[in-house]
């Protein structure tokens, strides 16, 4: 396992709790997906491993979170990112006064490798995303969505990470674009070898491309499983997919209500 | 434990936006309003009304004035200073124009001029926002500063270059100039306090309160959904002007009885500033508890030596007070970074749901 | 009416043309006190682009590292000592500012951070004050180095006084803008400022250490923040009243664009010549004085036809 959450609580601003003892697993060179609705907790757990939480006054007051073996929760970012876990942010967040390439260069911030490798890891980064290499002297916030979101991953795999940290890769992007972006972080994962823990509101997509899945909702873990097997769950199919069985829901059919408030409790 | 809601149940959504949806709340100011009324006046001494109670509620509506431009409207403004000037000026001239009308009605009369100059500096804010209007703010500061000193109309062209409150009286009291009494300024001043409090409170929870903030939280938003957004800022600046315009007059005639111009410079712009950051953006209350802290860290430092029996040479004094002033302020938004306000409503909320801690 | 109509269009105008040489004087003089001013506006650049903070500190920074420097020379240490303990003492400065105001106010709105500048700088008036006492002090030129002494030139028939401080002081001013320029653009740190510039939340997931780069950048806002108290201090003296006339580094700024370095020095010149310009053709005859303000307002004038200053980025907004 190269990242253990065992059961952990986050704590903001010492009155709202987030987090309800979450643990999960990424195994080496797995793809996981955590899934759940907007405010569930994604993003916050995915803050809480790399330690950006403490710069939004939130603390991890329970658990532990074992990054390679070691413990890392009160670490600092860029000392993951030296250990090999780096985070993509939501919503993309690229530098946009920086030309794309720029951005890239900045990912290898923490490399003490000296030029030559970085040139060669920037040619890498370019041969996983041809796209970027199209705009790499144009500043990274007039780019399209897509773009960007390319261009934030590329930057993360410029530090050469162990773990990739995904936040919602697919947010505002054209369906055909997540398919792309999603392709490509699955090359990078048989390629580079680079374990995944992707954060989604896109179930479908993300257990598609996961081997193994987790759902969160009000800040704990509801259920988890290999990807087919959450795919072919009757509630995940009905919550998330949207998906009925055969007949149309009617609600006078109290039992689904039942069971999604057993979810929520 | 008496801070229990349960049992007040809100069955209009009139009710439930109050001013103070819990009864508790309303009662509690209820009882603070009789101390300040009838406890105040005839227990503290002239010391304390002079320099703690008289300007913590004068600078307190300067701070709501601030704070409904900068906390509510978000548009950061370092010219308080200036249009505390113009009301005090204002105030001044109209006093020796009109010397038959009631003071009280002239210093309130007085903040529609500094709403009118407040509203000419407000302009820019048409095309400009941020920083970028801060520093259309500090050429108001800096301009009215400039004319406050040059144009000696203003003072009557007295000798000294400052203004002097005469004396005027309310129901046969004297309530300005040098024969008029603490409590009896006191009062007074309580009274237009809790007038433009009372207003405040009702503005920014009403519809004006709500373009403000739209606007604060996000401009291009608000105009799409129909704010027009020229016009919350104008109303904004006016309205804010106006406090700080009442706050300046009020300064002179309540409290100093005679001003120079330095009395506004950009000092005072940054002290209300701070007023309205400690308190808490976007409080009306915290306004005041800014303000409490603010004007009075200073008269605590200096005391604290006094009481301890140290002898401080008065330059050093005034260094460390500076220093521990700056500290404080540091430390203080460390601890809060939105406020005293914001201390007070997680105090609050921590009480609600006592005994719980989440 | 057309009297002071005259005085404002026409009379300025003619003095000029009838002693061009008292003209180009003012023009000079302008011009120094503008690099000046783009000095003081270089070090809240500085901070701006790393942390956006606006440094309302900067100010004081200036005039903190000059009565350092002072004070320690009156100690009787030599000059390159004091120079060298002078830098020591900014570096100190620049690490407990990191400490004890930027790494607990992380994430903290403009407004908190502007307020907690504000407390620092009257934390260091008041520390300053007390260490070094409040009186104004003269900068001992000589010992530093500075040449001194003055030139003339002969054109339009009259001369002009140029004192080589002044020259010394444009020279350094250009020096430091130009380097500082450079290092931003090109290196790995520089780009790394930049980022952090625009989201330093981002720039912290890709593991650019906040703590170091603004530690740099405080040190080096310190390091202009001391030329600019030489170079001021030699000019007049070096007192507190100097942290009000750094505001003026706000208007600067706004003319040229709070992220551009070459723009800081033209606005810098803009502002330091308008307002010489105003003072001595329009301002005298309304008292005089008029230094306090007209930079705001030439700083307004713009701003109303380019809201963006003359060479700001263009702000991308996102819709």
């Amino acid at each position: 396992m190269i990242l253990e959450l065992d059961s952990i609580d986050v704590v903001y601003d010492h009155v709202i709790q987030v987090l309800k003892g979450v643990s999960l697993q990424v195994p080496r060179r797995g793809i996981v997906a955590l899934l759940g609705g907007n405010g569930a907790g994604k993003s916050t757990t995915l803050k809480a491993i790399s330690t950006l939480l403490q710069f939004e006054r939130g603390e991890v007051t329970k658990g532990s979170i074992l990054f390679d073996g070691v413990r890392v929760e009160h670490s600092t970012p860029d000392e993951l990112v030296r250990r090999g876990c780096v985070h993509v942010m939501e919503g993309r967040r690229c530098f946009e006064h920086l030309t794309v390439e720029e951005n890239l260069l900045t990912g290898a911030f923490t490399r003490k490798e000296g030029s030559s490798v970085i040139a060669d890891d920037l040619e890498l980064v370019y041969g996983y995303f041809p796209d970027l290499k199209l705009s790499r002297h144009s500043l990274a916030g007039y780019v399209s969505g897509g773009i960007q979101q390319m261009c934030a991953i590329g930057r993360g795999l410029m530090a050469r990470p162990r773990l990739m940290l995904l936040d919602e890769p697919s947010i505002s992007l054209a369906p055909r674009v997540v398919e792309e972006v999603f392709e490509i972080v699955q090359k990078l994962n048989h390629e580079q070898g680079v374990s995944i823990l992707i954060a989604e509101q896109n179930i479908n997509i993300a257990l598609k491309y996961a081997s193994y899945g987790y759902v969160l909702e009000n800040g704990r873990v509801v259920l988890d499983g290999e990807a087919n097997e959450l795919r072919n769950n009757e509630d995940i199919r009905e919550f998330y997919l949207g998906i009925a069985g055969e007949h149309r829901k009617s609600f006078h059919n109290v039992k689904s209500y039942r069971r999604r408030k057993r979810w929520l409790a | 434990m008496f801070y229990n809601e349960v049992g007040q149940f809100k069955t209009s959504y009139r009710a439930d936006q109050a001013l103070f949806p819990i009864r508790q709340d309303l009662i509690a100011l209820g009882v603070f309003l009789i101390f300040l009324y009838a406890v105040v006046p005839f227990t503290f001494n002239n010391f304390w009304l002079n320099t703690v109670v008289i300007p913590t509620l004068i600078f307190g509506v300067a701070t709501i004035g601030l704070n409904i431009l900068t906390g509510y409207a978000g548009q950061l403004s370092f010219g308080t200073g200036a249009f505390m000037g113009v009301g005090a000026y204002t105030a001044f001239k109209l006093t020796t124009y009109f010397p038959e009308i009631n003071i009280v009605i002239l210093i309130l009369t007085s903040g529609v001029t500094s709403a009118a100059i407040g509203l000419f500096f407000g302009i820019p804010s048409l095309r400009i926002k941020g920083l970028y209007l801060a520093v259309a703010t500090l050429a108001a500061q800096f301009f009215l500063e400039w004319v406050f000193i040059q144009m000696h109309w203003l003072n009557n062209y007295s000798e000294s270059g400052a203004i002097v409150a005469p004396t005027r009286t309310l129901f046969g009291v004297a309530i300005t100039g040098p024969s008029a009494t603490a409590s009896a300024r006191y009062l007074v001043v309580l009274s237009i306090v809790v007038l433009l409090t009372w207003i405040a409170a009702n503005l920014v929870r009403g519809r004006f309160g709500r373009s403000w903030r739209a606007v604060r939280d996000m401009d291009i938003a608000a105009e799409l959904i129909g704010i027009s957004l020229f016009g919350a800022k104008l109303r904004a600046f006016a309205v804010s002007s106006f406090y700080c315009g009442v706050s300046g007059a009020m300064l002179v005639f309540f409290l100093y009885g005679a001003a120079e111009p330095n009395v506004f410079d950009i000092n005072r712009s940054f002290s209300i500033l701070f007023m309205v950051i400690i308190g808490g953006l976007g409080s009306i209350y915290g306004s005041f508890l800014g303000a409490a802290f603010i004007w009075n860290l200073p008269i605590i430092i200096r005391l604290i030596p006094l009481a301890l029996g140290l002898r401080v040479e008065p330059v050093y004094t005034e260094f460390l007070t500076s220093m521990i002033e700056g500290a404080l302020i540091i430390s203080v938004l460390i601890v809060e970074p939105r406020g005293f306000a914001r201390l007070w409503q997680i105090a609050r909320e921590k009480l609600r749901l006592w005994p719980f801690p989440y | 009416m057309l009297d002071i109509l005259h005085k404002i269009f026409v009379g300025p105008f003619i003095e000029m043309s009838h002693a061009p040489d008292l003209l180009v004087q003012v023009l000079w003089e302008g011009f120094v006190s503008g690099t000046l001013y783009a000095l003081i506006a270089l070090g809240f650049v500085l901070i701006y682009k790393a942390s956006s903070v606006f440094n309302f500190a900067q100010g004081i920074m200036v005039v903190f590292s000059a009565l350092t420097l002072v004070g320690l020379i009156e100690m009787g240490l030599p000059a390159w000592l004091a120079l060298l303990m002078t830098v020591g003492v900014m570096y100190v400065l620049a690490v407990s500012v990191e400490r004890t105001i930027l790494l607990p106010l992380v994430n903290q709105s403009q407004s908190t951070m502007i307020m907690a500048t504000i407390g620092l700088s009257s934390f260091l008036i008041g520390f300053g004050g007390f260490i070094f006492g409040g009186e104004p002090k003269s900068m001992p030129v000589a010992l530093l180095g500075i040449p001194t002494g003055s030139m003339q030139f002969s054109v339009f028939n009259g001369h002009i006084n140029i004192q080589n401080l002044d020259l010394a002081a444009a020279v350094m001013a250009l020096v430091m803008v130009t380097t500082l320029g450079i290092f931003f653009s090109k290196t790995r740190i520089g780009r790394a400022l930049r980022a952090v510039a625009d989201d330093h939340q981002a720039a912290l997931s890709v593991g650019i250490t906040l703590k170091q780069i603004w530690v740099i950048v405080w040190f080096t806002a310190g390091i202009v923040g001391l030329t600019t108290g030489i170079f001021w201090g030699a000019r007049s003296d070096v007192s507190f009243s100097l942290q009000i006339i750094a505001l003026k580094a706000l208007p600067v700024l706004i003319l040229g664009g709070f992220t551009s370095i070459p723009g800081v020095f033209i606005g810098g010149l803009i502002i330091g010549i308008g307002e010489q310009l105003f003072e001595y053709y329009w301002g005298v005859q309304m008292g005089g004085g008029t230094q306090g303000w007209v930079a705001y307002m030439i700083a307004l004038l713009f701003l109303w036809v380019m809201p963006q200053g003359l060479f700001g980025e263009k702000i991308i907004e996102r819709i």
